[in-house]
C-alpha cells in the first residue's frame, strides 16, 4: 500500500522538556526549554505555552521568546502576573525536566531579521523587553552592524530585566522609571522627551496596551510614518 | 487590570495557525464596514470572552471571530471584506 500524501501539517503541539531556569527580577524568570523537533524562529515570535493536569484540565498562554534559536532550545522568560492560573506555576514552581507543551512559532509581523539594515529603535514597557531582547541578542550573534537604540520603561531598578547584559551591550539603552525618581529624570510615565529621534528608523514596541497606545500616539504625533511602526500589546489574559 | 480592554492581533495568532495552518499576523484585512486595511496583527483583540474576537483599528467594527470547541475551529469573517495572505516571505 502506497503511503498517502501527507496534508499539509498545521501547527502542532510539541513536547518540551524543561532544560533549565534563572531568575530576572523577584517575580520573573528566564525558562529555557528543549523542543525537540523545534524547525526554528525569529526575533520577535511567540509561543503558546499549554500545560495539562492529571485531570485532563489545560490551560494555555503565550510567552515570548526571549534569545535567538539555539539548536532545540527555546528561552522564554515570564513575569507572575498575581492570581494568574499559569504564570504563578511557571515563575515559582517549574523545575528542570519538568515536561509541558508548546506551539510555535507563531507570528511574523512582529519580528527583525539581521539581514534589514536598519536603524531600529526598540520601545519597551515591563515585560515587553522580552521579543526586542531577542531582537538585541539576534544581532549581537548575528554581528550585525544595524544601528539600534533600547527604551526600557519599568516601575524601578529591581524591576529591568537583563539588566548586566544590558548594561554591557554595545547599543544605547535608556532606562525610565516609572515609580522611582533617577538623577537625571523624575520618576513617570514615558513621553516625548524619552524617545531618541526616529524619523528614518523602524520602530518596535511592545508592552501593556496602555503603554503602546501611549508610544504610538507620541510617535506618530511627532510625524513618525506609521507603516515603519510595529507593536505588540499584551494583557495579562488571565496570566 | 487590562489595560484598554484588548490586546492584539499577535495574541490570536497560535489559534489561527491551529485551525487555519497559516501565520495571520502578515495578512492585509480590509474592513468590511470602513474599508480600513491593514495586517491582522495591528487588529484590536479581545480574548477574555469564550472566543476571540477582532477589531477594525479605524471603526471597531468586529473583522473576526474565532471559537474554538474541544474538535473544532469556528472561523466567523462576515466583517472582513477581504483576506490577503501573502504566499512567500
Amino acid at each position: 500500500m502506497t503511503r498517502t500524501a501527507p496534508v499539509r501539517r498545521r501547527t502542532p503541539w510539541l513536547a518540551a522538556r524543561v532544560r533549565a531556569v534563572r531568575s530576572e527580577t523577584s517575580v520573573s524568570r528566564t525558562i529555557v526549554l528543549e523542543v525537540p523537533g523545534w524547525p526554528g524562529h525569529a526575533a520577535g515570535q511567540h509561543v503558546d505555552v499549554k500545560l495539562t493536569a492529571p485531570d485532563g484540565y489545560s490551560a494555555q498562554r503565550s510567552y515570548s521568546i526571549a534569545a535567538p534559536p539555539s539548536g532545540d532550545l527555546v528561552e522564554l522568560t515570564v513575569q507572575r502576573v498575581e492570581d494568574g492560573e499559569v504564570s504563578p506555576y511557571l515563575v515559582d514552581e517549574l523545575l528542570p525536566t519538568d515536561e509541558l507543551e508548546v506551539r510555535g512559532p507563531i507570528g511574523g509581523w512582529f519580528t527583525w531579521r539581521p539581514s534589514e539594515p536598519g536603524p531600529v529603535l526598540l520601545v519597551a514597557g515591563g515585560s515587553g523587553i522580552v521579543p526586542l531582547m531577542a531582537m538585541v541578542r539576534e544581532r549581537a550573534l548575528a554581528g550585525s552592524t544595524a544601528a539600534f537604540s533600547l527604551v526600557y520603561s519599568v516601575r524601578g531598578p529591581s524591576d529591568v530585566f537583563y539588566a548586566s547584559e544590558l548594561s554591557a551591550a554595545d547599543i544605547p539603552v535608556r532606562l525610565l522609571y516609572t515609580r522611582v525618581a533617577a538623577p537625571d529624570r523624575p520618576a513617570g510615565r514615558i513621553t516625548a522627551a524619552d524617545l531618541p529621534p526616529s524619523a528614518d528608523a523602524k520602530v518596535y514596541v511592545c508592552g501593556p496596551t496602555g503603554f503602546v497606545e501611549a508610544v504610538s500616539e507620541v510617535l506618530l504625533a511627532r510625524g513618525q510614518d506609521p507603516a515603519s511602526i510595529r507593536t505588540e500589546r499584551f494583557g495579562p489574559s488571565g496570566g | 487590570m487590562h489595560g484598554d480592554g484588548f490586546v492584539d492581533g499577535n495574541s490570536a495568532a497560535g489559534m489561527f495557525a491551529e485551525a487555519l495552518g497559516l501565520d495571520i499576523t502578515t495578512a492585509v484585512v480590509t474592513c468590511a464596514g470602513c474599508g480600513r486595511g491593514g495586517p491582522f496583527a495591528e487588529t484590536h483583540v479581545y480574548d477574555q470572552g469564550p472566543g476571540v474576537v477582532a477589531r477594525c483599528t479605524t471603526c471597531e467594527a468586529v473583522v473576526a471571530r474565532l471559537v474554538r470547541t474541544p474538535t473544532d475551529a469556528w472561523l466567523d469573517l462576515r466583517g472582513a471584506r477581504s483576506v490577503r495572505i501573502p504566499l512567500s516571505q
